[in-house]
């Protein structure tokens, strides 16, 4: 819904200064939680998020096992604070879903034959929301489980595209989300150049959708080289 | 120097080396976790960290977590349980049905081999009879993937620890260490045990390490003087 009167570009710049293909700043912190297994502290602008790994653990309820691989369990949730008005605790039908989708996200790259009847849990909580938590959260999960030593084949990262004022522009914020026009997350193993999560809210023309598809895959290789790095930095201080 | 991958990351070309902690595509080697490289035969990733999954032959040290006829589940550290049957228990007194309790109870330590793991993961154990903890000493955790690192090249480094501690260091494959010795003694250890592991992926940890025991024995052996 567009407020009247809310101008999200002006003079070729958006609200908080940006460009049309610019991210927000990222902050990537590995190992922030000594109890977990692996854990990592995401910041995107605005979006505080953390994720941690336990496992791969004894699965319960036995029956839920698989006799061939790891079960991967995923939780997104948001802290009730994380938000402007207080949001209600526990699970919605909001958070299920992104749960789903981001779990499905991670799958294709993580090696589960390699912990049969195991379960991998991963929790990810919002401290803080302004718009494109559930990449945030994608992209925490992803270092996090790199840093849990569980095997996979690549890392996955994640950003979303949209529109505003008819401009398709890069990870929207929440004023920009709440008045834009449409919503793109997406996730990609970068490497291989797969897309392995994508939804779409709102409405693009065939060509916005492949400029935007464009734009967020670029992004998404720079994401991927903070996480890489931060990974690396962890073990060089030294 | 020390050469940190991250999972997905391109390591050699050398297809027909490649080992445990990587993956083939391509005619490429890849790593598939997030660790050291190292390629002195064949390629591999050495992972920080990770959980424990014994392979046969291992010697781990294992806690009585249940009592099941006519087996005794044990946690090894992993995240499967391992189980020792009954009749591993040596003797001639006849164990039945109400009284395994007798022999090993729940929360009991023991020094056991992996003597078979199935496919669905069960995992049977040996007791190494004239080795057990019985009660004596301490039991400290790290990581298994720094195991390699405390007992050293050639055992070097765990020679050392024996040396320079005087205490009697028994290190598992799952990564659980048991000390026997004096008070100080096994301080001395397990504190060096855990720098070890916090600094395993860094260079001349071998000097450092010897530093720190020798800085322990002179202030002992100050405090002897007094």
């Amino acid at each position: 819904m567009k407020e009247e009167g809310v101008e999200l570009i002006r003079e070729g710049k958006r609200l908080d200064g940006r460009g049309f293909d610019e991210l927000r700043p990222i902050k990537i912190e590995v190992g922030v939680l000594k109890r977990a297994d692996g854990s990592c502290y995401f910041e995107l602008g605005d979006n505080k998020v953390i994720a941690a790994v336990y496992g791969p653990r004894e699965m319960h309820p036995r029956h839920a096992q698989d006799a061939k691989m790891a079960v991967l369990k995923y939780r997104y949730n948001m802290a009730p604070f994380s938000v402007e008005d207080r949001k209600r605790p526990g699970p919605d039908r909001r958070s299920v879903e992104i749960s789903k989708i981001s779990r499905e996200a991670l799958e294709p790259v993580i090696l589960k034959e390699y912990y049969p009847k195991t379960e991998i849990d991963v929790y990810v909580e919002i401290l803080q929301s302004d718009a494109g938590t559930r990449t945030a959260g994608i992209n925490a999960a992803s270092v996090a489980l790199a840093d849990a030593g569980i095997p996979m084949r690549d890392l996955v990262s994640s950003v979303a595209v949209g529109k505003i004022d008819g401009e398709v522009v890069l990870d929207l914020n929440a004023v920009e989300d709440n008045n834009g026009e449409a919503d793109m997350p997406i996730a990609m193993i970068v490497r291989r150049n797969i897309i392995t999560a994508l939804q779409m809210d709102g409405r693009m023309t065939r060509e916005e959708f492949e400029k935007g598809l464009k734009l967020a895959m670029n992004a998404c290789r720079q994401i991927y080289e903070l996480q890489r790095t931060a990974l690396i930095e962890r073990y060089s201080e030294l | 120097m020390y050469r940190v991958v991250i999972p997905g990351d391109f390591i050699s070309d050398a297809v027909d080396r490649a080992g445990e902690g990587t993956y083939v595509e391509d005619g490429k080697v890849y790593a598939i976790r997030y660790g050291v490289v190292d390629e002195k035969e064949e390629i591999k990733v050495v992972p920080f960290v990770g959980k424990y999954i014994p392979t046969k032959g291992d010697v781990v040290i294992g806690k009585i977590i249940e009592i099941s006829f006519p087996y005794w589940i044990v946690d090894i550290a992993s995240p499967y349980e391992a189980r020792l049957h009954m009749s591993e228990m040596p003797g001639e007194n006849r164990i039945e049905f109400g009284n395994m309790h007798t022999y090993l109870d729940i929360g009991d330590l023991i020094v056991a081999k992996v003597i078979n793991i199935d496919p669905m993961m069960r995992i049977d154990l040996r007791l190494m009879e004239d080795f057990q903890p019985g009660g004596a000493g301490r039991l400290i955790e790290i990581p298994h993937t720094k195991v390699p690192r405390i007992i050293g090249r050639k055992g070097s480094m765990i020679k050392m620890l024996k040396e320079k501690s005087k205490c009697f260091i028994f290190v598992a494959k799952n990564g659980r260490i048991w000390l026997k010795g004096s008070k100080e003694e096994m301080d001395i250890a397990s504190e060096v045990i855990l720098m070890i592991a916090n600094e395993a992926h860094t260079s001349g940890l071998t000097d450092r390490v010897a530093h720190l025991l020798d800085s322990y024995s002179y202030s002992s052996n100050r405090m002897a003087r007094k």
